[in-house]
């Protein structure tokens, strides 16, 4: 009896998460690829099987591939630039001073505030009639730009933003690689004449390689997941030009009820942010993490 | 080959001197071990030599010149850490050729070098493993090939062996003596392990809160030590000091104030207390605490009326009783002042018996 008793202790033991998360996660899923093959209002008692015509329908909206595209794009550019000037930050920043801890701090703080908040601020910021940018901007005799009012410039103010709230958050991993670094090493480096360039190149970023990955995968998840700041600060507009997938899913779901529809373009975003994480995982695992 | 000196050398930090002041030769071509107690300053003093840390004031001589304002890489020296330090992203060639390489040594010179150095350390198997999957003692052999390549005037070994099993340690002791006689270059090597820097060295440097305490040849070291700190610090276990004050049959001439009296474990001699005393020593009374058999030698520690001190002997254990007497022949006494100098102008006078009693 107690082998019983011993063999089943594991599954009692993790019996509450694995609950909440058949409850909350894959309970969802389901009902997400269940309802993705039908017509719904959400109010009505009548689901109407409708097959894949909802991917079909999907895949034929010019609007829907304007959004995969916009979404890719808008990746893209944060990733790029969230990481790309991550780094040279975390590289000045990595210095013990009372300046560079105030530093570190000050750019880490957007990381906290609420995305709502974010995006209310930067609305006022790039307003084109009294924004502080256009003023700014407007000293050096450029502008006035209509930032999120011009489908041109909209996705990259909508990434100026993100990058801002995420500076600090990747600086602060960077600067947490850069620390890993034993110092000897750097040293030896010296000893052999390196470069400050070389030794960056062939040893700093190949050390740093881990960290840079975790963040690129974070960054494009996150990014691919994007809501808040197009909800408040553009709905999408003008003409649909930072409409993205989860927006995308939203309007259609709780704007226009149309649940089936708005589940198949659940199911889509389901796919590509699950093979980004696969990815991440097979790369997890093949990486060498020089200990 | 190349002479090493620093003058008058400070080091602070934050506020807080490591190195007073500092002046020492390394002769060329030696083998010079700078021992002494952790935060003695001596891995202070390699780094500023390698110029991996800039002295507060003084300068740096290497062959003549002065390298104050020289950066590491350009110092013609070459360093093996304690860790190692290996870069972990290349492979054993790619760190041997590092150096090499940012020194714009073409690619056929690179390879021949890479393949008589891993010939030297026998590492050839392993020029494409990456350190990660090498034992220990390779990667010390990687580490100190990755010094040799750049055949440098210099080599500075960081407590190289301190990683390494006893075994290996012994191992690596012997071979780093070779390569020194091979290489024919400056050695500069720091460790807090005495037995390492007797083992080692031709020349030791016994340090203590940044100061030196003694330079001298191994065998000078331990025979005619210059104060108490280098008396104690050479030796297992360490030379004996006891107040002269405990010692009242001990009488002396020559100049200077003695304070204390040494000598070394193995220069005293155990007898049981019913034997006739010798006249050409003295003779300390004393119950012994424990006794430590090491095969060839036994360890026997002593307390008595003077204090507790230490008697090793070789081939013939004393296997008397507990109360023993240890007998030290005069010539083998060492004096110090109040403050730990060495009074060699003083010598023990034949004595009337000087005793102890438990």
């Amino acid at each position: 009896m107690p082998a019983i008793l011993n063999r089943l202790r594991p599954y009692a033991m993790i019996a509450p998460a694995l609950v909440v998360f058949s409850l909350f996660y894959l309970y969802p899923i389901g009902y997400m690829i269940h309802l993705s093959f039908h017509d719904w209002n959400f109010i009505s008692p009548v689901k109407t099987y409708v097959g894949l015509n909802n991917y079909r329908e999907m895949l034929a909206d010019d609007t829907f591939l304007q959004v995969l595209r916009n979404s890719a794009l808008y990746t893209v550019m944060t990733v790029l630039l969230a990481t790309g000037t991550a780094l040279p930050l975390a590289i000045w920043l990595n210095r013990k001073s009372a300046f560079h801890a105030f530093v570190q701090g000050a750019i880490f703080s957007p990381h906290i505030i609420s995305l709502v908040s974010i995006s209310l601020l930067w609305s006022w910021l790039m307003d084109p009639e009294y924004g502080l940018l256009n003023g700014l901007l407007h000293l050096f005799g450029i502008g006035p730009l209509q930032w999120l009012n011009d489908p041109d410039t909209a996705l990259i103010s909508l990434v100026i933003v993100a990058v801002w709230k995420s500076l600090g958050y990747n600086t602060l991993v960077f600067i947490a690689g850069l620390q890993s670094i034993p110092p000897e090493l750097l040293e030896a480096a010296a000893l052999d004449r390196s470069k400050p360039w070389t030794t960056f190149r062939r040893l700093i970023l190949p050390l740093l390689s881990p960290t840079l990955f975790f963040l690129v995968i974070i960054n494009l998840i996150g990014s691919f997941q994007v809501f808040e700041t197009i909800a408040i600060m553009t709905q999408g507009g003008p003409i649909n030009s930072t409409n993205t997938l989860v927006y995308y899913i939203y309007e259609y779901g709780f704007r226009y009820f149309k649940i089936g529809y708005a589940s198949a373009a659940g199911v889509i975003l389901l796919f590509i942010v699950g093979a980004l994480t696969l990815v991440y995982f097979r790369m997890l695992s093949r990486r060498v993490h020089y200990r | 080959m190349a002479r090493i000196e620093l003058i008058d050398v400070v080091k602070r930090f934050k506020g807080e001197t490591v190195i007073p002041k500092l002046n020492l030769t390394i002769r060329e071509g030696s083998f010079t071990v700078l021992v002494g107690p952790s935060g003695c300053g001596k891995s202070t003093t390699l780094r500023m030599i390698a110029g991996l840390e800039r002295q507060t004031s003084g300068d740096i001589r290497i062959d003549g010149a002065c390298v104050n304002d020289v950066e590491p890489g350009k110092r013609d020296v070459a360093m093996v850490f304690q860790n190692y330090a290996l870069y972990p992203n290349m492979t054993v060639r790619g760190n041997i050729e590092f150096g090499l390489k940012n020194r714009g040594v073409p690619r056929p010179d690179r390879e021949r070098l890479v393949r008589d150095i891993c010939e030297i350390v026998g590492l050839t198997p392993h020029l494409d493993k990456k350190p990660h999957s090498l034992s220990g003692g390779q990667r010390q052999r990687v580490a100190l090939a990755r010094a040799m390549v750049k055949k440098p005037k210099v080599f500075i070994l960081d407590e190289p062996l301190s990683n390494l099993d006893a075994k290996l340690r012994g191992q690596m002791r012997t071979e780093l003596i070779e390569l020194h006689r091979r290489l024919g270059a400056t050695f500069v090597y720091v460790t807090h392990d005495q037995v390492e820097a007797m083992s080692m060295g031709d020349r030791i440097v016994v340090m203590n809160r940044g100061e030196v305490m003694q330079s001298a040849a191994p065998m000078e070291l331990y025979n005619d030590p210059d104060n108490l700190f280098a008396a104690q610090f050479i030796g297992t276990p360490p030379m004996n000091v006891l107040p002269l004050s405990a010692l009242p049959g001990l009488r002396t001439e020559g100049e200077g104030d003695p304070a204390f009296v040494g000598f070394r474990p193995e220069h005293a001699r155990l007898a049981p207390e019913s034997t006739e005393l010798p006249r050409d020593g003295i003779v300390i009374a004393g119950e012994i605490a424990t006794r430590e058999s090491l095969g060839a030698e036994q360890v026997c520690k002593l307390r008595s009326d003077a204090g507790t001190f230490f008697v090793k002997s070789f081939l013939n254990p004393y296997s008397g009783g507990d109360f023993a007497l240890a007998v030290v022949p005069c010539e083998r006494l060492y004096f110090f002042d109040r403050d730990g100098s060495r009074l060699r102008r003083l010598r023990a006078v034949q004595p009337q018996l000087a005793a102890a009693g438990v």
